[in-house]
């Protein structure tokens, strides 16, 4: 009997919502291990790896790799999947656009260190140990991986060839992403596996959606009681659907709440959080400063909303260093 | 992913002789107004801060805040843009778009640890290259006191040190 194409799962700054993607897949899951050997799953088989190391290069088909990469591990276990894997895939937000745990670049390394470890409500820590890459104690040696001052995506990283969106990707976004792999008819190389529209297009609501559109105000969803029917973004919701790339099938929209994003943009944009600003903006009612002021105030968190699962793959990628936000604004405007 | 664009940061390199700082400005110009109020600016001898490099846009409300981004992250220390007074615009309706989009985006920038102050939206009509030279020299001044912009270079994001 042919040996089977081996694939692996990794994961590295992440929630393991992905992982739970791959048991999402339910009686499909059946046809992948019929399909495919799973050489390496740490959430799930017992695989180490020095077993990966003993490899030989370039053997596994195709490793789903999912989270962003903080810290010295993570890049070296990147680079290591890299060199065993014909395909390295980037499953999910986190390792396509540096995901939730990217947001951390509006801090830098010392302040998360800092609120982790010493100042969070939860946290017991009477001596205010941080971590360290070496801590010697009885004559033994424990060692720490590092931790980079910026999050970064995997292809800031390694070499990828291919993007699984969504936080996490549907099952039948994986099932269809492990089928084109299979098929040997490979999309072009850097492709995002997913349909390349709007997830408006293929929104349940669009017929509601109207041809123009003023807001005076955004609410959240807390705050409103939503009509299940309506187009989110005309009952003045924040929905990143007109940013964001669609193939979801909009499940949270079904659910009756806007989309956060997390398929990332379509081909055509490179920075999803600019694309979303310069749509929601245009849509504000008033001519004066003060009044479009007073509507873009119901905005209160702009980054953390238009970036929620892509401030690592921005144009900005991260805060500036060098704080410059109390720096004085004497032009009036 | 790949930069088209080289990047065009003031830092310092060793062995390269330091100039003293001249702020970089990258002007987004409507075709139809400011464009033309730096054309007469020019065309009338007025002197002013050579800062500046204008991109022609068709109108303020083509600026995409990705362009200003963009000229952000390869090195420009400030943005500004020029669009027709309100009323004015020749398709009706961009510059106001032009404007909302600006209010938001200064918000954005001030939390990404940017100043403000360095994007700048302002209305010059074609007939008024004065304007446009006061505004330029201000500018220029303004940037010039905020110092350069020194955003974490791409390249040391990517190929980062490790300690804790």
């Amino acid at each position: 009997m042919a040996e089977k194409p081996k694939v692996a799962f990794y994961w590295c700054a992440s929630c393991g919502g992905c992982e739970e993607t791959v048991v999402d897949l339910a009686e499909a899951v059946l046809d992948v291990v019929a399909a495919v050997d799973i050489v390496f799953w740490p959430v799930a088989l017992d695989f180490k790896r020095k077993d990966v190391e003993a490899m030989a290069d370039g053997v596994i088909l195709a490793t789903f790799l999912n989270g962003a990469i903080r810290t010295t591990e993570q890049e070296e276990m990147a680079h290591l999947l890299r060199r065993k894997s014909k395909l390295l895939l980037a499953f999910g937000s986190c390792s396509h656009l540096g995901g939730i745990p990217g947001l951390a670049n509006l801090f830098d390394r010392d302040s998360v260190l800092q609120c982790v470890y010493r100042e969070s409500p939860s946290t017991v820590n009477e001596s205010g140990a941080l971590p360290c890459l070496h801590y010697k104690d009885d004559g033994h040696t424990v060692e720490l991986p590092g931790f980079h001052q910026t999050v970064r995506t995997l292809s800031q990283v390694v070499d990828v060839d291919y993007y699984v969106p969504g936080c996490p990707p549907t099952p039948r976004i994986l099932r269809t992403a492990l089928l084109t792999l299979l098929s040997g008819e490979l999309p072009p190389k850097g492709a995002v596996l997913a349909p390349d529209h709007a997830l408006c297009e293929e929104c349940p609501r669009k017929e509601s959606k109207p041809e123009s559109l003023s807001l005076s105000q955004f609410k959240r969803p807390h705050e409103v009681l939503i009509d299940e029917e309506k187009c989110l973004l005309a009952q003045g919701l924040l929905c990143m659907g007109p940013a964001t790339r669609g193939g979801c099938e909009a499940p949270c929209i079904q659910g009756n709440m806007p989309c956060t994003g997390c398929s990332g943009p379509t081909s055509r944009v490179r920075d999803q959080g600019a694309k979303i600003l310069s749509s929601l903006a245009s849509l504000v009612e008033g001519k004066e400063d003060a009044e479009i002021d007073r509507t873009l105030a119901t905005i209160p968190d702009p980054v953390g909303s238009f970036y929620r699962y892509s401030l690592p793959s921005s144009m900005l990628r991260r805060r500036n260093l060098v704080d410059e936000s109390n720096c004085q604004t004497t032009h009036a405007r | 992913m790949p930069d088209a664009m080289p990047n065009l940061s003031q830092a310092q390199r060793p062995g390269v002789e330091q100039l003293p700082f001249e702020p970089r400005i990258v002007a987004f110009l409507c075709n139809w107004c400011t464009y033309l109020a730096a054309d007469l600016a020019g065309t009338s001898r007025m002197k002013y801060a050579p800062n500046m490099r204008v991109v022609r846009v068709m109108c303020s409300g083509r600026v995409d805040p990705q362009f200003v981004l963009d000229a952000f992250a390869h090195g420009a220390d400030g943005v500004l843009i020029g669009g027709c007074h309100p009323g004015d615009c020749h398709y009706q309706e961009g510059n106001y778009k032009a404007l909302r989009r600006y209010r938001l985006l200064k918000r954005m920038l001030g939390q990404m640890g940017i100043a403000p102050e360095r994007l700048r939206l302002e209305w010059i009509s074609a007939s008024e290259a004065e304007r446009f030279r006061t505004v330029m020299n201000d500018m220029v001044e303004h940037v010039r006191a905020l110092g350069p912009l020194h955003l974490t270079p791409a390249e040391e994001i990517l190929a980062e040190e490790v300690t804790v």
